[in-house]
């Protein structure tokens, strides 16, 4: 342990002990290449201490789901920003005259009840649901892991009210929610349905937060920190934030595809995305209809949905597993 | 344990405020119901003053709020667009989705903790993979879609179901839509019983057990379930609410006249009374099934009573 009374500035320093390898940890998970020659024995071979970041990066890299759903998610983004790059037409040119045929020559999944091509609008409506998915998960995440992170560390009656409030919004289920919700607002874009699932997403990840927070602040490096004189907002941000952060991301990760998931319901419900957005929700909800006559229009978007959630969340299992220090 | 009790009890009632307040909020505050009942022509000021007089509409918000508990309390939801009482609708309409509802975690119950208890008990070996690898799919696939898909495949290609179901609804038409309901809360089930199974075959009492020479049905029945069990149960009364609201989908898909259906109707029509009815009641219900597996927690695991 090193000696606070004696080397007070070498404290922050690397000097060996437990304080050194946090902060060895730190540079680690900042990228920083640590200082040559500290902590070992002068000569030695200096070997690159291993943190939860790195350690966990090293799990997922040989782990082929993880490789498998980067890849689709990937993907998935490269055409949400560039859907010309594999879908030359226009989602909203529609010929009613071709309403409901199978596949065609240059139109492979067909078309739809409009006439419209339904290959073009699965690529399109990947767009929409990326969108949603991505905002909401960051909107929530942030939200959710400041207003937790925040009761967790201050705890007493600012908490208290937090667990009070966070059970309002856990009270109220989603997609009932949403129904009563976004029934009342209007507008085409995707800013309502994302300020929705914020709204309601953000206590399942500050519920994480908190307790994770609160974990990491019984920890004796902050005690420590404490003691040496750290404030509130350089414990918070250099010791607490680093080592509480895991739990967070592979909540989130996982809420990803659950509000990609959500948002798709909620159109189909007729009570998200609207026309001229288009969306896979949007598509199902009027294909439902015709099922038994062209099922081609349901199920290329349908499929497009679930091969998606099924990559984040496939995703959020692999981070989760390379994370979790009980499995190691 | 009484303490415990009525301190949960005591935390649920502002909490059952706040919810009901803020489903209150967004139906009244932000939109219109007196346009709604007029239709797509705009009412003559005269008879929307009037129809704001009738339904309380000209007090302040959080009056009308009062008002709307008080009449609750007297078992009062007030009246929905075609005229019939809102109780008349909820007593038509929960019975339907109550039986749907008990066939989903029927469902859920036996199906995911028997599979959970299997892969549970054989981690790692092929059915362990299999097994993840389907709840994996099941849980991606959203439910409206399994829904189609199956009142596709079994209702009109292959005959074996009636696509939507009768009026009546008895409980053998519900049983696909039941599947439906339940298949997302099945697949986090299998996975949560696996978990905690594996978790505890390792613990040192089941290692006494098979020491002692107990069979090994005598093991998994009376020692290792009740321990892994806790968890699931746990999150089979948390997840009554995502089953209603799945049940909105399903019933939908399915043609079948619940709760949902109502509640989808009164949304379309903009029936403020329904909506705030209904929703009102489906939160009590939730709450209170929270606030029961709280309580079963505490009786499962006496560590939590001195919490």
């Amino acid at each position: 342990m090193p000696e606070p009374e004696n080397h007070p500035d070498e404290a922050m320093e690397p000097a060996g002990g437990t304080g050194a390898t946090m902060d060895l940890a730190q540079d680690e998970a900042r990228g920083l290449e640590r200082p040559p020659g500290h902590e070992t024995a002068p000569g030695g071979t200096t070997e690159k201490p291993r943190s939860l970041w790195s350690d966990a990066w090293r799990d997922l890299r040989r782990n082929p789901v993880f490789i498998l759903s980067a890849l689709v998610i990937a993907f998935l983004v490269v055409i949400s920003i560039w859907p010309g790059l594999i879908a030359s037409g226009n989602p909203l040119s529609c010929n009613l005259a071709n309403s409901q045929k199978g596949s065609a020559p240059g139109h492979p999944f067909g078309f739809d009840n409009q006439g419209c091509d339904v290959y073009t609008r699965v690529v399109y409506g990947a767009r929409a649901s990326v969108t949603v998915g991505v905002c909401a998960t960051l909107g929530a995440a942030i939200l959710g892991s400041v207003l937790g992170g925040l009761a967790g560390f201050f705890g007493g009656a600012g908490d208290a009210v937090l667990s009070r409030v966070s059970d309002i919004f856990f009270g109220i289920p989603i997609v009932l929610g949403g129904l009563v919700f976004l029934s009342v607002v209007t507008g085409t874009t995707v800013w309502p349905v994302i300020g929705f699932i914020v709204l309601l997403g953000w206590p399942q990840i500050g519920r994480i937060a908190r307790g994770s927070v609160i974990t990491a602040r019984q920890n004796d490096y902050v005690q420590a920190a404490r003691a040496l004189g750290a404030g509130n907002s350089r414990l918070l941000l250099r010791h607490i934030a680093p080592n509480a952060v895991a739990p967070v991301i592979v909540v989130a990760t996982i809420a990803l595809g659950t509000y990609i998931s959500l948002e798709a319901t909620l159109s189909y419900l007729g009570v998200g995305l609207k026309p001229p957005t288009v969306s896979w929700g949007i598509d199902i909800s009027q294909a439902s209809s015709q099922i038994r006559n062209a099922p081609h229009m349901l199920l290329w978007p349908a499929g497009a949905l679930s091969v998606t959630v099924l990559a984040f969340i496939m995703l959020g299992d692999a981070v989760r597993d390379a994370l979790d220090p009980k499995l190691r | 344990m009484g303490r415990y009790v009525i301190r949960r009890v005591l935390q649920m009632i502002p909490v059952f405020i706040g919810t009901t307040l803020l489903i209150f909020f967004m139906v009244y505050a932000l939109g219109d119901p007196v346009a709604a009942k007029c239709g797509d022509r705009a009412c003559d000021p005269a008879t929307a003053a009037q129809i704001r007089h009738d339904l309380y509409l000209d007090h302040p918000l959080w009056q009308q709020y009062l008002h709307y508990m008080a009449q609750i309390f007297q078992g009062d939801f007030g009246t929905a667009y075609n005229g019939q009482q809102v109780t008349e609708l909820m007593g038509s309409a929960f019975p339907v989705t109550l039986r749907l509802t008990i066939v989903a975690i029927l469902f859920e119950i036996v199906i995911g903790i028997t599979l959970g208890v299997i892969t549970g008990m054989r981690r790692g070996r092929p059915v362990d993979t299999g097994a993840l690898v389907l709840t994996l799919i099941v849980i991606s696939i959203p439910t409206f879609v399994t829904g189609y898909v199956l009142q596709y495949l079994l209702g009109v290609k292959w005959g074996v179901i009636e696509p939507s179901v009768s009026a009546e609804a008895p409980f053998n038409e519900l049983i696909v839509p039941g599947l439906v309901l339940a298949l997302v809360s099945l697949a986090y089930v299998t996975r949560l019983t696996r978990t905690s199974i594996a978790e505890n075959t390792r613990a040192d009492y089941v290692r006494t057990a098979i020491a002692k020479g107990l069979p090994r049905s005598r093991v998994i029945t009376r020692h290792l379930l009740r321990n892994s069990l806790i968890p699931v149960v746990t999150f089979i009364g948390t997840d009554i609410g995502a089953l209603m609201g799945g049940a909105i989908v399903t019933e939908r898909i399915f043609n079948i006249r619940g709760v949902g259906f109502q509640l989808y109707q009164g949304i379309l029509r903009l029936d403020s009374a329904t909506v705030v009815g209904f929703v009102t009641i489906l939160v009590i219900v939730f709450l209170a099934a929270n606030l029961l597996v709280d309580l079963l927690y505490a009786v499962l695991d006496p560590r939590i009573r001195y919490a």
